[in-house]
């Protein structure tokens, strides 16, 4: 079994405030995903941890989606991945950024 | 509200039991205290290694508490995971809150992690033992998907008191590796009901290993817990040789026996293929007087 790591950066957000959360767990077929603040100067990292080899491109199309749906910026984004589908990845990136906006009062 | 323990991941079961906002975790997911081993096997690690640890309140008394995740590689104990739950044992030693909460769902050791996991599990054994010595009851609760399997099966046994679900299970080999080593004429892992007649809450409920059955809710269980918690801890010598006695009584009356069922009929149930069907209340009032063991309890 091999692992792969990805990382991305989206410049442009808009500065988005909350508290460390984390959703899903790392279990087949899903993942798991924290959002933390981080001062990026607008931008929102993506660190991604995978089991599933070779699917840069397609986690580069659904980070992308993501970013330009939300456009949420000085956040870090960190996944822990056991082969989620790209739907399964989209629906906990929602959820995770909800949760991390939400419990910011 | 009747949520389920069963379908919960571990951070809702924590939510769910504890009062509203009183949960401070303990190395957080964003401390990333991660598997060192699981990294080097090229396998992805969970930023909690598969337990959450802190401390919080449950109807207003103040407890620590561990919450394997089932999810994350079926809850096994490596190295970290296995030391965060000696941490909060060994914690509560210093501290006295009014309990350890242990919310289980294991097959017990990490196999990536080998010699740690199994060095991990026999630490949080003796930590279990410790908390009791130093008087804090320890208490288990047991209803997810995975079950308490392994080593951490038998630690659980060292606890105060264990909750069930009738979808809990409990045991020591689990029922795949039973039927990997033994063959599948001895046992058949994918026999649901067998299974649930071997290692199930009700069968352990009527065993006398779990002390209280509760229906599959975060309500039910949140109750048993507190109840739990002021029931105490009796660790003298006169329950320890009580509980070797009732063991070797059922090993006498029950050592010949293949099945579950085996053993409800000479427990003296007339019928015991109709146990499967009660709800948790019927079951409750049926089982009066038709244990192995009658929980005694501290006053």
């Amino acid at each position: 079994m091999t692992m792969e790591n990805l990382k991305y950066r989206f410049d442009g957000g808009k500065p988005t405030q909350g508290v460390t959360s984390v959703v899903g767990v790392l279990g087949s077929g899903n993942l798991e995903v924290m959002v933390e603040p981080a001062a990026l100067g607008g931008a929102c990292e993506i660190e991604v941890s995978t089991a599933a080899n070779g699917f840069g491109t397609i986690w580069q199309a659904v980070m992308k989606d993501f970013f330009a749906r939300h456009r949420a910026g000085d956040i870090k984004i960190s996944v822990n991945d056991a082969g989620a589908t790209p739907a399964i990845v989209s629906l906990r990136l929602d959820q995770a950024i909800e949760t991390y906006k939400g419990k910011h009062k | 509200m009747t949520r389920s323990y069963y379908e919960s991941i571990a951070r809702a079961r924590i939510a769910g039991l504890l009062d509203a906002d009183s949960f401070h975790e303990w190395l957080s997911a964003a401390d990333r205290v991660t598997s060192p081993h699981l990294a080097i096997l090229e396998q992805p690690a969970a930023f909690d290694d598969g337990v959450i640890i802190g401390q919080g309140s449950i109807a207003g008394k103040q407890i620590f508490i561990a919450a394997q995740e089932g999810g994350f590689m079926g809850g096994a104990v490596g190295e970290v995971h296995g030391a965060k739950i000696v941490g909060v044992l060994e914690r509560a030693v210093r501290d006295h809150p009014a309990a350890v909460l242990l919310l289980l769902e294991t097959g017990g050791v990490r196999l990536q992690e080998a010699n740690a996991g199994l060095i991990a599990v026999s630490e949080v054994m003796r930590a279990i033992l410790s908390a009791r010595a130093a008087g804090v009851p320890v208490i288990v609760a047991i209803g997810g998907q995975y079950g308490c399997f392994g080593g951490m099966g038998i630690a659980s046994r060292c606890a105060t008191t264990i909750i069930m679900s009738e979808e809990g299970r409990l045991g020591l080999s689990g029922p795949e590796v039973i039927e990997t080593v033994r063959g599948v004429e001895e046992y058949d892992s994918r026999d649901r009901a067998l299974v649930w007649r071997t290692v199930g809450g009700k069968h352990r409920y009527l065993l006398g290993e779990c002390d209280v059955i509760v229906p599959d809710s975060m309500a039910a269980f949140q109750h048993a817990v507190t109840a739990s918690i002021n029931n105490g801890d009796d660790w003298s010598l006169e329950a320890l040789e009580r509980e070797h006695q009732l063991l070797s009584d059922r090993v006498k009356r029950f050592g010949e026996c293949k099945d579950g069922r085996d053993i409800w009929r000479k427990m003296g149930w007339p019928d015991p293929d109709a146990i499967a069907m009660m709800d948790n209340d019927e079951f409750l009032a049926a089982a009066q007087g038709r244990r192995a063991k009658q929980t005694v309890k501290v006053p």
